[in-house]
């Protein structure tokens, strides 16, 4: 085996993103005369996702999985830790390289395209920044990425006010796939549309990493489509990963209490069997009084002493790992 | 037999737009009985919320409202008032709105904005009011309630708000809660927690609930009886039970072959869809609603308006005139979806 | 699409009629607001005037003839009216029509240049500030208190008395003194639009800043633009009406509008319309960019922008 082939083949099997240690703050302002204070975002946060998986990250809003996404998409630099995209460290990447690689599709349709440019336009940008061809073969892609996405031709001159909720949010997924990127950060796809129109957006997005062989990092509120995407499952909760496995594992034998208690919010239409009782309390997490200890320990139903002062360690367990002093050496 | 809390027939909304006259709610009847939870669901712009407007008196301005009959506990709704009106709303019928940071006042404290709920409608002393309040939102399982008393709305998360919210519409003892999208904004741990306590009291007061949502999840868990709309008309009505085993209607098998569900549907595998976009209701319309996008729409849907119809079960009735063949014609979406 | 076309239960569904495109819906509001229509056609009539003065002014402006002073306009009736001044002539004889067409040069070109240059102060600095918020913002918000807590009146009449004065002090005085509300506007216009998702994409697809800003956020602000740049060019017109009226804007004998109020106000009870006709003139410009501006601010609403 040669070296050229050797580095192929290393090349071929780095991870597609990975985070080491990742941690975010942010400075707020509480009140007019109060001090500053400092919001923990992510925390130490360490993600592997590798080329063709779907890894899934759920947590409640706040829990900074849109920030992992934007520090993910080389939007934010972290405070801390490293992001690497297929091997390469994204600090030293300019943005339009990291823009190649790794693009976003957001939730909200009605606020991720520009209302006052064109549906052709739109899609043409990614081509326009990253140069390189003229504007004829740029027509060609976008029509050709157009009806890949199942949008009409005829619909590029159209703006986007004119288009419906799903068309819109094809028209975000063709802008994000245009320059072939190898991983896209889905964030809440689908939770601005209809159960209809969901369910066509969620093909959509199966059928082309079939077709293209993208990687996807789902972010997510709604397990139910988590379950129905991912390959692996990561739960955020205050800014820290407390669980990952696999979807199979972590729907079949939840570990951490708290993805017990989200699977067991998992509304599934099976009339019968009633709202189930989480057990989870009315204390609300705030990111800006993270607990000392266990950060779920003020909602946990299985809180020990031990969770109240001593911070858990993850504790691997089959592919993944979990964050719960259940499950550690005492 | 149990007491009818309200009985809505024929429910028609009209709005009127640059183009002509929207029907938005075209002909929509449904009942609540006392201790009953009844569900409407449907996609945005099928209606629902119009519907629930309308039964508070509560539409827009410009909106016209006509029904054959439209009463509330007995009492009929058409004729009566403005202030009579006023009257029903949060004494008798009480609704619950998807943000509650809008419908709470956010210069006064929640206690106050609870107190006054109760002392607007019924002769109490403020005393009287204020332990009510506090028994309340103990209730709803707002700890250390006495102390929230003096919060102002911004000072609480999304969860504790639709709380209070739920804590106020209780305040007068209504026998009816109108709840639209009361969980769509809110985490999913914390929908399942303001669904079950929603559940809860509504049993322990005997309320009727109307829980109006796009969650086929939501209603398959908390409904007696589901209404399910499609373009501004009920298009199949009946008990969770029924329309989750044996949809009958196209548009609600379609629906359920939409949603991914845990353990159910096959990972990765193409989730059911339903093609083509709900029809413009600006106008006048002839036939089915759904024909465009039925896969089983023949000449006679377009031709004729369809009426609804019983369905094999009990109290279950369907807006389709090929309902009693589908079964036979081809089994749901799902089951067909290619790998 | 035919009658034939429609097979669905004769309901047309969303998918087979499209919504109009924002430029039709946009021409077609603009059609139904009377307001914007009578102030467009009201400044395009003064507009067109101003551009063709030599042509419809029937003399010279400038040329005096004291033989032919103080003749009332036409439909004042009485021996000295004639057709050769339809307006009259004020106390030095020039005509008065000829002089109020070139006037509307003066306000006209006080009004777009003052505008032109405050818009481009205003408009820079609160994009800026809209856009990188923190301490960008910080600065620039109190740079535009600073300016707020100058009276605008005695800051110009206090420069024009300093280096006295003259149409190029005057547009540079008051361009340099009302960016303020281009400033505000922009600025919270910028914010909004900042916060939107389509901004994040672009930043991920790897746009510069000044593309984001030129391409993305310009085009969305673009409305509310429009709307302060009208206002603000009444403002400006206004204002140079005022200090020519105190002596201290442009000079005589420039025929301005201003200066012809000014110059009449010792014959005000004699010879009253050497007031109104000027006033009026005023008033007619002033009224209709503020109605054009109102109108343009009620087609542009943000639901067409959704």
């Amino acid at each position: 085996m040669t070296a050229a082939a050797l580095t192929a083949a290393q090349v071929e099997a780095a991870p597609m993103l990975e985070a080491r240690d990742v941690s975010r703050t942010f400075r707020v302002s509480t009140g007019l005369l109060k001090p500053k204070r400092t919001l923990q975002a992510v925390e130490g946060v360490s993600l592997l996702v590798r080329p063709g998986e779907v890894v899934g990250l759920v947590g409640e809003s706040g829990c900074g999985k849109t920030t992992l996404a934007r520090m993910l998409l080389g939007l934010l630099p972290p405070t801390d830790g490293e992001i690497r995209v297929v091997g390469r460290p994204t600090a030293a990447l300019p943005r339009r390289t990291i823009a190649q690689l790794v693009q976003p599709v957001f939730q909200d349709p009605y606020s991720s395209l520009n209302p006052r440019k064109s549906i052709g336009a739109i899609i043409t940008l990614p081509l326009r920044v990253q140069g390189g061809s003229d504007s004829a073969t740029w027509r060609a892609q976008v029509e050709e990425m157009m009806e890949r996405v199942g949008l009409a031709r005829s619909l590029y001159d159209n703006y986007p006010s004119q288009l419906s909720g799903g068309q819109r949010q094809r028209v975000a997924i063709a802008r994000a796939l245009i320059n072939r990127p190898r991983l896209v950060i889905c964030d809440e796809p689908t939770s601005a549309l209809d159960v209809s129109v969901q369910s066509q957006i969620l093909n959509l997005l199966q059928e082309l990493r079939r077709d293209l062989g993208l990687t996807y990092l789902l972010i997510s509120h709604n397990l139910a489509v988590v379950e129905h995407m991912a390959t692996r499952v990561a739960v955020m909760y205050l800014g820290r990963i407390v669980e990952e496995a696999d979807t199979d594992a972590l729907f079949r034998a939840p570990k951490h209490p708290y993805t017990q208690a989200l699977l067991a919010s998992v509304l599934t239409p099976e009339p019968g069997l009633g709202v189930p009782d989480t057990q989870l309390g009315a204390a609300y997490p705030n990111p800006l009084d993270v607990p000392p200890g266990c950060r779920f320990h003020p909602r946990c139903a299985h809180v020990m002493d031990i969770c109240r002062t001593v911070a858990p360690k993850p504790v691997a367990s089959g592919e993944g790992f979990v964050e719960c002093h259940l499950y550690g050496t005492p | 037999m149990s007491e009818r809390i309200l009985t809505v027939d024929n429910l028609r909304v009209d709005l009127p737009v640059p183009a002509g006259t929207l029907h938005a709610v075209q002909g929509v009847s449904f009942h609540v009985d006392r201790g009953e939870t009844v569900c409407i669901v449907g996609e945005s712009g099928c209606g629902k919320t119009l519907t629930a407007l309308a039964v508070m008196d509560l539409l827009p301005a410009r909106a016209r409202r006509t029904a054959q009959r439209l009463e509330l506990a007995g009492r009929d709704m058409l004729s009566i008032g403005e202030r009579a009106m006023a009257d029903i709303r949060g004494a008798r019928a009480a609704m619950i709105f998807q943000e509650p940071m809008t419908s709470l006042n956010p210069a006064y404290t929640i206690g106050n904005q609870l107190e006054e709920a109760l002392l607007r409608h019924s002769r109490v002393s403020r005393r009287q009011a204020r332990a009510r309040a506090v028994y309340l939102l103990e209730r709803v399982g707002i700890t250390a309630a006495a102390s929230r008393f003096k919060q102002y709305p911004h000072q609480l998360s999304g969860g504790l708000r639709q709380r209070v919210m739920i804590a106020m519409a209780l305040m007068c003892g209504p026998s009816l809660i109108l709840a639209d999208e009361p969980t769509t904004a809110l985490d999913v741990t914390i929908q399942a927690q303001i669904l079950h306590l929603l559940a809860e009291l509504q049993r322990e007061f005997a309320t009727g609930l109307v829980l109006i949502t796009h969650d086929l999840g939501v209603v398959a868990r908390i409904a007696t009886r589901v209404v399910v709309m499609y373009a501004g008309e009920v298009v199949e009505t009946g008990t969770a039970a029924a329309i989750f085993s044996r949809p009958a209607h196209p548009y609600t098998r379609g629906l359920i072959a939409c949603i991914p569900v845990p353990g159910r549907t096959r990972r990765g595998a193409a989730l059911g869809t339903i093609p083509g976009m709900v029809p413009s209701l600006v106008g006048k319309s002839i036939g089915c609603h759904f024909a465009s996008r039925c896969d089983y729409a023949i000449d006679a849907c377009r031709s004729a308006d369809v009426t609804l119809e019983a369905a094999r079960d009990a109290g279950h009735l369907v807006r389709c005139i090929r309902h009693a063949e589908l079964p036979a014609l081809a089994p749901t979406r799902v089951a067909e979806a290619a790998p | 699409m035919t009658q034939a076309a429609l097979p669905r239960a004769g309901i047309p569904t969303a998918a087979d009629i499209l919504a109009p495109s924002p430029g039709v819906l946009l021409r077609r509001r603009i059609l139904r607001h009377w307001g914007l229509l009578i102030g467009g056609t009201i400044l395009a009539v003064i507009v067109l005037m101003a551009l063709l003065a030599p042509l419809i002014a029937p003399h010279d402006p400038y040329d005096q003839d004291l033989a032919r002073k103080l003749i009332p306009p036409i439909w004042h009736g009485g021996a000295k009216v004639t057709w050769a001044h339809p307006l009259g002539t004020d106390q030095l004889g020039r005509d008065y029509l000829s002089r109020l067409v070139y006037g509307a040069r003066i306000s006209l070109l006080i009004g777009v240049s003052a505008m032109l240059i405050s818009g481009v102060i205003g408009t820079v600095l609160g994009v800026i500030a809209g856009y990188f918020g923190g301490r960008v913002d910080m600065l620039v918000s109190f740079i535009v208190t600073t300016r707020l807590s100058m009276p605008v009146v005695l800051v110009a009449l206090a420069v024009v008395s300093i280096v006295g004065s003259s149409l190029t002090v005057v547009i540079w005085v008051l361009g340099l003194l009302i960016w303020d509300r281009f400033a505000v506007v922009m600025r919270s216009a910028t914010q909004q639009i900042r916060a939107r998702e389509f901004i994040t994409a672009a930043q991920a697809l790897g746009c510069s800043t000044p593309r984001i800003l030129l391409t993305e956020v310009a085009p969305n602000v673009l409305n509310h633009l429009i709307v302060v740049a009208t206002l603000e060019m009444a403002h400006a017109i206004l204002l140079e009406a005022a200090l020519s009226f105190l002596g201290l804007g442009v000079q005589p004998p420039t025929p301005s509008w201003g200066l012809m109020v000014s110059e009449a106000k010792g014959l005000m009870f004699f010879d009253p319309w050497l007031i109104t006709i000027p006033g009026i003139a005023l008033f007619a410009l002033v009224l209709a960019i503020n109605m054009l501006g109102d109108g343009l601010r009620d087609v542009t609403a943000p639901e067409n922008r959704g």
